[in-house]
């Protein structure tokens, strides 16, 4: 161990990733050199996966309150107000640099600490989702990688037995290296049952309780916030290791514990894990905590202060709970086989203070690790492929054959289905679900009410990258059209922003502009930012990703009768369209097909005020009971959201159109819907709609160009559906 | 009529237990489908209990006992409960075990066979068609013979295997229960459900309490619980 005159001589702490100027900070704050394992706290608590100090003047923008808001950003997890005295409780979070050197691990320690925050919260989780980004299946590392994250998600969630009810995933060559892993988790909780991560009052126990504490995860925070390089395979050790059995005991020990009034506050152990718990909950409550490290259950031996305050071992919490009680809460945890053990002290000093041996071994301000991180405001400048791009035309090649291009697109991997992913999760324990995945949103029921949720994942990064600020807006606005067309009103959002490299100006300005877009839209759309996480440096060897702010999504669905189909469900239906479709490619899945997998250009255009009036539009004649089925459009055109309409039913259609090249465009604010034959007349008489044609019994689509008075596409379903469903499973083999 | 009912309109009386080990993950929905679906009374069963004497069916629920780290169901075969379920089922009382329930059984003995890995080696979550290879048993009463009815599967190990002789045992008695239609994980046979001598001890794969109500896409599975409650069959 090196003392703290070395630290500062031999620049230790810059190998904790701490700058400089950061280490002269902490010198200043303590008033002398810090010793060893309090330059460890500091580096890991100013990292920034744990302080946001890159990402902090951005995400001040977000729109955070709103009537429904019970908890904003700042907690373990967003909560929002559903009604009688229920409230939904969410957010998301990512893994995605442990993915990316051990996919299963990291996957699934990644789902495991998402439903800790939801449970810290006092809520019971119900839902989990997620949002993937991989490279082209083309190569074996990338099979690898995605095949052992799918069965990471899998491992973790069907164990502790919360269903994954939806997601979505795309495959592009920037995510080749570095693998993006958003894991959501959604849960229910009564308003009198919400609690905090607070230490209050002078003489208060502190207690460990969970699995006992590793070697695994040191400096796992660290590791997330630095670019990943051919080296990184040597930072195996900082993966942490999953036990979903463990987590289900401790999920329901915690959920026993949160109703009892001895339960000051509760905090999950994720990054960071003893340090970031205690001196958030230490700094929250304007307290201090003495922690007596020789009581940490201790899983190897010989164990010092800075591996056990820096250990991420999974499935741990910390409680604050109030004197005298100890004993009844151990007897709680006890049923469970799991630790808790009375491992410090709530103190008035403000300070968090390490005892170890006999000796201190750190006494530093809790403010100072939590929330007195050094905030950047980094530089900022357009890069010079958006010049480029401004001018570029996006109008695709002709196309000689419909029904192959529309096959191609409908075998591409974002767009296949990926029934060969979610087959391997189990999306109906629990017996809530009432749409799974393969649908723009899941939607689960709530027990005992006729209320309903309904959530979705969503992001199209090749928009974002072509123009951050547009791709921003989309983000937001393609979450609430997953969530409208299913019959619910977006009620609140939580986001995952994956970036690279924040210092390098070019990326700096796509989270400016892209936080811009999503901010603009969420105000908009009246959906609040209520939880989020930030992944930056998402590089490999010098190659970011696409900027890629994922956006998670809950609406509320008033009563389960309002739910709507997103497939066809009467023959003779009338099929029409909502929103206005331009030529527009930029960034499309079919500009990808036809140009070698290269994107450019601008992205589709988006007016906010378009939108809103299309998503109320939809909702209220799916609350009318004018509309029978509903899918938003999105990857591919309207024409993939017709076969995805036809898939899994009996039915075919037959439609009718001039230029059938814009069947393939991206226009925004779309919606396909379905009426009956008797609404028809009403509904293309109220609203500005075109009609495409009607739902029948053939089995066979078939599209028909006006122009040339010729069928450009006729097949039958089954097949091309065939061809839809077994793509991924091919491209794996 | 109404599935909510049932139970009380029909003055049945009947108590089941849903026997709950650590990782246990499927007790909720088998209580659930029991109370609110069945109206029959259940009570959870916390898996330190040693007796069962107060219940008439004993359910043993789907999930990951002990985080079947091990060899599933492994593990539980050694709880405190496992003798009182042993005890109910000499006795004659029902015992269905759906999913970890089932690799439970054929851990203790009750039902012959193992569970091996999906032939495809992954977890598989979906719909799957089965058919009733008999329905003179007191848990598929309410089923036609060779009727078929789509239940849930959800498992990673839920490949049944035995040996020639017991499967010619299981043929002769007429003691599979339930087939795939179309077999998802290798089962030999296409077995998906299987009784004991006896045949007051079941077990099967698919899980009947995820099919109990129209939103879960089919409610088919209500009849196995429907068949158990009216037990029309003599044991």
């Amino acid at each position: 161990m090196y003392s703290p005159s070395e630290i500062e001589e031999q620049k230790i702490y810059e190998h904790m990733g701490m700058t400089d100027e950061e280490f002269i900070l902490v010198k200043k704050i303590l008033k002398r050199q810090p010793n060893y394992t309090e330059i460890g706290l500091f580096s890991v608590m100013w990292s920034e996966h744990c302080s946001y100090k890159n990402s902090k003047v951005l995400l001040r923008k977000f729109p955070i309150t709103g009537e429904h808001v019970l908890q904003g950003p700042g907690e373990g997890a967003g909560i929002v107000d559903i009604g009688d005295n229920l409230a939904v409780c969410f957010k998301i979070e990512s893994h995605n640099h442990p993915s990316a050197i051990e996919p299963f691990q990291g996957a699934a320690t990644g789902v495991g600490g998402i439903i800790r925050d939801v449970f810290s919260m006092g809520a019971k989780p119900i839902a989990l989702l997620n949002s993937l980004r991989f490279g082209e299946l083309d190569n074996e590392r990338t099979k690898y990688i995605f095949e052992n994250v799918v069965a990471g998600i899998a491992h973790y969630g069907n164990c502790i037995g919360i269903p994954t009810i939806g997601g979505e995933i795309s495959f592009d060559d920037c995510y080749k290296g570095n693998p993006l892993v958003n894991a959501m988790c959604v849960g229910i909780i009564n308003h009198k049952d919400i609690k905090q991560g607070k230490a209050h009052g002078i003489g208060n126990s502190v207690m460990y309780v969970g699995a006992d504490t590793g070697r695994d995860g040191i400096h796992g925070a660290t590791f997330a916030s630095e670019e990943l390089t051919d080296k990184s395979e040597k930072k195996r050790p900082s993966v942490q290791v999953g036990d979903p059995f463990i987590e289900k005991l401790l999920l329901e020990a915690c959920l026993e514990v949160i109703k009892h009034p001895a339960l000051v506050g509760i905090q999950d152990m994720g990054a960071a894990g003893l340090i970031s718990s205690s001196s958030e909950m230490a700094s929250k409550a304007g307290m201090g905590i003495e922690l007596y490290l020789d009581d940490v259950p201790q899983r190897e031996r010989d164990m010092t202060a800075y591996e056990m305050m820096l250990s991420e071992s999974q499935e741990r919490m910390l409680l604050v709970i109030e004197k005298g009680f100890e004993l009844e809460i151990k007897s709680i945890f006890e049923k469970y086989g799991l630790y808790a053990v009375v491992i410090g002290k709530v103190t008035d000093t403000k300070n968090i203070t390490i005892y170890h041996k006999g000796e201190v071994m750190a006494d530093v301000p809790a403010d100072a690790l939590a929330s007195d991180a050094p905030v950047y405001h980094k530089k900022s400048n357009v890069p010079t492929y958006y010049k480029e791009y401004e001018n570029l035309d996006t109008t695709p090649n002709i196309i000689e054959d419909y029904t192959k291009t529309l096959i191609d697109l409908l075998k591409s991997e974002t767009i296949a289905s990926k029934e060969w992913i979610y087959s391997q999760y189990d999306y109906m324990v629990g017996t809530n679900t009432v749409k799974g995945p393969g649908a723009s949103a899941g939607i689960v029921r709530i027990r005992g009410t006729k209320k309903a949720l309904s959530i979705t994942t969503d992001c199209n990064a090749r928009y974002v990258y072509l123009d951050p600020y547009i791709g921003g807006k989309i983000a937001v606005a393609e979450a609430a059209r997953n969530i409208v067309a299913t019959g619910a009103t977006p009620l609140a959002i939580t986001d995952n922003l994956n970036f690279g490299n924040p210092e390098i100006p070019e990326i700096f300005w796509q989270m400016e502009q892209s936080t811009d877009g999503i901010s603009e839209a969420c105000k908009f759309l009246g959906t609040p930012v209520i939880s989020g996480n930030v992944s930056l440096y998402n590089e490999r060897s010098g190659t970011a990703i696409y900027p890629t702010p994922t956006i998670g999504m809950v609406g509320l669905i008033k009563d389960t009768k309002c739910i709507t189909s997103s497939t066809f469900i009467t023959e003779g239906d009338a099929i029409f369209i909502i929103g206005e479709t331009f030529s527009e490619f930029g960034g499309s899945e079919l500009q990808k097909l036809q140009n070698n997998g290269k994107i450019f250009g601008r992205p589709p255009r988006i007016d906010l005020e378009i939108e809103l009036r299309n998503q109320s539009l939809v909702l209220k004649e799916i609350e009318s009971g004018i509309i029978n089925s509903a899918t938003d459009v999105s990857e591919g055109g309207f024409i993939v959201s017709i076969c995805e309409s036809l898939f899994g039913t009996k039915f075919g259609a037959n439609i009718e159109l001039d230029s059938p090249i814009l069947m393939f465009s991206e226009s925004q604010s779309r919606f396909i819907v379905t009426v009956s034959k008797e609404n028809k007349e009403f509904f293309e008489n109220k609203y500005n709609v075109a009609f495409l044609g009607y739902v029948n019994n053939t089995g066979i689509l078939e599209v028909f160009n006006i122009e040339t008075k010729q069928n450009i596409i006729n097949i039958e379903v089954k097949n091309f559906e065939k061809v839809w469903r077994n793509s991924i499973e091919q491209m794996i083999r | 009529m109404s599935s909510k009912k049932y139970a009380n309109e029909k003055g049945l009386n009947m108590k089941f237990a849903v026997v709950v080990f650590p990782g246990s993950n499927c007790d909720g929905d088998m209580y659930y489908a029991i109370k609110d679906e069945l109206s029959a009374e259940v009570s959870y069963v916390w898996h330190t209990e040693t007796n069962l004497d107060k219940y008439d069916a004993i359910m043993i629920p789907g999930g990951f006992s002990y985080g079947d780290y091990l060899r599933c169901g492994a593990i539980a075969a050694y709880s405190p409960i496992i003798s009182a379920i042993k005890k109910a089922a000499e006795n004659g009382k029902i015992v269905l075990g759906i999913c970890n329930g089932f690799q439970i059984l054929t851990e203790i003995g009750l039902l012959p066979g193992a569970l091996l890995r999906n032939k495809n080696m992954k977890f598989i979550c979906k719909m799957s068609t089965l058919v009733v290879e008999n329905s003179n048993t007191i848990f598929t009463n309410k089923y036609e013979n060779k009727e078929n009815v789509t239940f849930a599967i959800a498992h990673g190990e839920g490949n049944y295997y035995c040996d020639d002789k017991t499967l010619e045992k299981l043929k002769s008695n007429n003691r599979i229960i339930f087939t795939y239609k179309n077999n998802p994980n290798g089962s030999l046979e296409n077995i998906a459900g299987i009784v004991n001598e006896k045949g007051n001890v079941l077990g099967m794969m698919p899980h009947p309490e995820r099919v109990v109500n129209n939103f879960m896409g089919y409610d088919c599975g209500l009849r196995l619980f429907k068949s158990i409650l009216e037990r029309s069959i003599d044991v």
